[in-house]
Parts: C-alpha cells; structure tokens; sequence
C-alpha cells in the first residue's frame, strides 16, 4: 500500500510534418491515497490510458513527475502491477507459469511456485493451473493476469480498462471478484476505464478527464454502501450527472474525427426516414 | 521389379548403398544441425538489433536468392575439392531460410507480451532470452523445416558434381547404364524425406503448435 501523487505531468506528442506538437493533456495533479480505488473515466483520446501507462513507467511524461511512496517513477518496475485489457499471457507457459513468470526475478522456484498457487485461489482458478492460455476463456485469462499482477505484491495495481473486451455477463462476475480482491488485499488501485457504471459500481473516487484541452474536468466522490446497486436512485443520479458532463466531451471528439460531416441531430434522422412515405399521394 | 532387386542387393549384399546412405545422411544431419545453429544466432541478431537487420539483412536477403549449389565451384576451389565444400553447400542452402524465418519470429513477437514482461521488471537482455526466443519458437519450426529442404537437395545437387554419397552413386549408375540401380536411390531419397517428415517434423510441429495455441490438438 502506497500513495500515488501525480504533479503537473504533461504529455506532448511532437508531429513531425507540421512544425506544431500535439498535447494529450497537461498539468494533471491528482493524488491517490493508499488502499484507495481510484478510476479514470473519459472518451477515448483523452488520455487515460497514456497517464496510466506513465504511472506503469511504460510511456515517459513531457514533463512533471509521478510518485509512487517515496520513489519517482523512471521505468517500469515490480512495484507496479498492470493489467492490461488483453491478458498478455505467454502462450507458451501454463498458467502456473505464467504467474511464476512474474515472480522468478524475485524468488527461488519452489517459492515462487507456492505464491504463485496462492493467489491462483485467490482468483479461483486452483482447478486451472495446469492449462495452457489457449484453452482458457477470456474472462479467466483477465483473472489470471490479474493474479498474475498481485503476485508481485505490488504498491499500486493498475488496470487498463480489464474487462473492456469481456461480454456482459462475465464482466459482472469480474466486477465482484475485483471487489472481493480489493477488500481482501487492501491494495491501492488506479482503474482505467469507459464505462460509467463499472466506475460508480467499482471506486471510491472517480477522475472526469476530458479532451482539448486534455485533462481533469470533475473528480466525483463516491459515497455508496458497497455492495452497490446499479438501480438505487444515488446511483442513477451519479451516472446521470457524471453523463452531463461526459456528453459534452464526447460530443467534441466526434466532431474532432468527423469534421464538418458532424451533426448532433443526425441520431433523429433514425426517426425521420419516412419523410418521403406516401406523402405525395 | 528390377529397383526392388538393386535395392536388395545393394543395402544387404554388396552394401554400396548403405555406405553412399551412411554418408549422405551423416553429411545431412551435421550440415542441416549447422545451418540452424549459424542461422538462428544470425536471426536472433538481426531480430533484436535494428543496426545489424539495416546493414547486413539486405545482404542476407541477396544471399538467399542464390541457389547454393552455385557456390560449390568456389568451394571446390577453396577446399580443396575436400569434403569441406560439400558440407559448405549444404550448410549453406539452410542457413538464410532460418535466419530469416527467426529474424520475422522475433520481430512478430506481440508487443503486449513485451510490454507485460517490462513491468514485472524484466531488462533488455532477459525479454530476448525469456519472451522474443520462446514467442518465436514456432516460425524457428518453420525455418528449420525449410533448411532441411533447402540443405537436401543441395546436398544432392551437390554429391552428383562432388564425391561419396547418394548421389555419387548415382551417377556411377548412369555412368553403368544401371537404370534400376538409378530408379532404386531415387526411391531411397524419397523415402528419407517422407520419414524426416512425419517422423521428425510433423511430430515436433503437432506439439508446438498445440502448445503454443496456435492449432487445435488432434
């Protein structure tokens, strides 16, 4: 369990034809506290997913810098664990394997072996142990690689919009099971993801980030009894005030790709097609 | 009929066959084995470092287009008309089929798998030997199956116009009017390479395959 402090990062792509660059976001402050479940939600191309992988060490800021503890943040390490949204197993190695993957730096074989079954429990996947990635559904390779991740007992676990590829059905199951996870382990975790119910539903604390400018718009508090439910009025009221604001923002990427084709009221025209039916009779 | 009857004689009576065998197949296994082994440090060289794929991966690519058995002049010369030019065609002709089968394994490796292995704090050096080698294992299967094509028939190419093996013999038995003799090695040649290829081969390709996800298990 560490603290997470994220001061004034910026990330800046620079283009090559054009002499300009190209900002993602910059001056993003935000602090997460340890034990805290913290989530990114925003449209895509506003970044979360380039912060989290600064916070992972896997991109470089343009400027600021990112805290984990005590340490600054250079490169990848140990001390943060990261899901990504595809599994990123090893096709080779068998899911034993793949966990002592990530612990053999670390540890002698027969140790790492031991931890490695403890934490397969933990995700409820002891009766899989021996199966190779290929033979698994998507649902228990993101729990393998979410074991995978807590092995390495890391500060912080990071997840990449986890369970974006999964069907509804085995999303929820994983919702609960990351829940049980987090309750069990106490574990600080920054959350990545698209979906405003899976973020009231999930954490304490969830960061509104928008684009052009590219940063933090709202960070919204969440103060529900867990286990929540999607249909209390608290909850529908959030989502209904987090998708005011989230409207708006996506309203500006669409016209960013489409240009000038953009119409917001082109959704209407669904209802209008009969416009020419029989009018001329 | 007459094939059957040379081949009898030859492998169990007067032996010529199974000494030109002998020989042919030592020469094959040890080319063939080398060919992998300079081949795949080339390829995982050229997989791993953009410097060497820029420089010498044009060269390697100009090379591969040459049939080896046009090298066996030079090599006569060089050794000698020693054995040594024989096992130089033949190591020859698999070497750039495995390089560039490993180099094109490394480079597909799935960025992910990479990305993944960084942060379980893995360095430059143990993501070639712990991720890139063992994600490439499959096209490494590919090139090794193609050096061995590619080292056969050179090496056959190769003993018609040099000496010892199969095909010396054979051309002794052309030389002999010895048409059943002829037809009886080519039945030999192929025969090997239907065992290499489901006795060797497919066996190891069914287990990696499987393995690694990439087919289903029969």
């Amino acid at each position: 369990m560490e603290r997470v402090v994220i001061e004034e990062v910026e990330k800046t792509f620079p283009n090559k034809e054009k002499d300009g660059s190209f900002t993602v976001f910059k001056d993003i402050s935000l602090t997460v506290n340890p034990g805290e479940f913290v989530s990114l939600l925003g449209p895509s191309g506003c970044g979360k997913s380039t912060l989290l992988n600064i916070v992972a060490g896997l991109d470089q800021s343009s400027a600021g810098e990112v805290k984990v503890g005590d340490k600054k943040i250079k490169g990848p390490g140990s001390d943060r664990g990261v899901v990504f949204q595809e599994a990123a197993l090893m096709p080779w190695l068998n899911v034993l394997e793949n966990v002592t993957f990530a612990l053999r730096k670390k540890m002698k074989k027969e140790e790492a072996k031991k931890h490695a079954e403890k934490y397969l429990k933990l995700v409820h996947l002891s009766k899989f142990m021996h199966s190779y990635p290929h033979e698994l559904s998507g649902g228990m390779k993101q729990r393998v690689s979410i074991a995978r991740a807590l092995s390495m007992d890391p500060a912080v676990l990071l997840m990449d919009e986890p369970f974006g590829a999964l069907d509804e059905q085995t999303r929820m199951m994983l919702h609960r099971e990351v829940q049980f996870i987090w309750q069990e382990t106490q574990k600080t975790i920054l959350f990545v993801t698209h979906n405003i119910r899976e973020s009231i539903l999930l954490s304490d604390r969830i960061v509104l980030m928008g684009t052009r400018p590219g940063g933090i718009r709202k960070i919204f508090t969440v103060d529900l009894p867990r286990p929540r439910k999607p249909s209390s009025p608290e909850f529908i009221k959030l989502e209904e005030e987090i998708m005011s604001i989230l409207a708006g923002e996506i309203e500006k990427v669409m016209k960013e790709e489409m240009g000038d084709d953009f119409n917001s009221k082109k959704a209407s025209l669904l209802y209008g097609t009969d416009r020419n039916m029989g009018n001329h009779i | 009929m007459g094939a059957v009857e040379q081949l009898y004689i030859g492998l169990f009576d007067t032996g010529i066959l199974l000494v030109a065998l002998t020989e042919s197949l030592q020469r094959i296994v040890i080319g063939f084995s080398l060919a992998v082994i300079i081949g795949g440090i080339l390829g995982i060289l050229l997989g791993v470092s953009k410097i060497a794929d820029e420089t010498l991966g044009s060269l390697v690519i100009a090379l591969q287009s040459v049939p080896s058995i046009v090298w066996l002049p030079i090599a006569l010369i060089v050794f000698q008309g020693g054995a040594g030019a024989i096992y130089f065609v033949v190591i020859l002709g698999g070497t750039w089929a495995m390089t560039l089968n490993i180099r094109m394994g490394i480079k597909n490796v799935q960025p992910i798998l990479i990305r993944a292995a960084r942060t379980m704090g893995y360095n430059h050096t143990e993501l070639i030997w712990r991720v890139m080698l063992p994600a490439s294992i499959p096209s490494a299967l590919t090139g090794a199956r193609l050096a061995w094509a590619f080292g056969w028939r050179a090496l056959m190419a190769a003993e018609l116009i040099g000496r010892g093996g199969l095909g010396r013999t054979l051309m002794d038995a052309r030389d002999f009017f010895n048409m059943d003799l002829v037809v009886a090695i080519m039945i030999i040649i192929s025969i090997i390479g239907l065992i290499v290829e489901y006795f060797f081969f497919s066996k190891i390709e069914r287990k990696v395959l499987s393995r690694w996800g990439l087919a289903k298990a029969s």
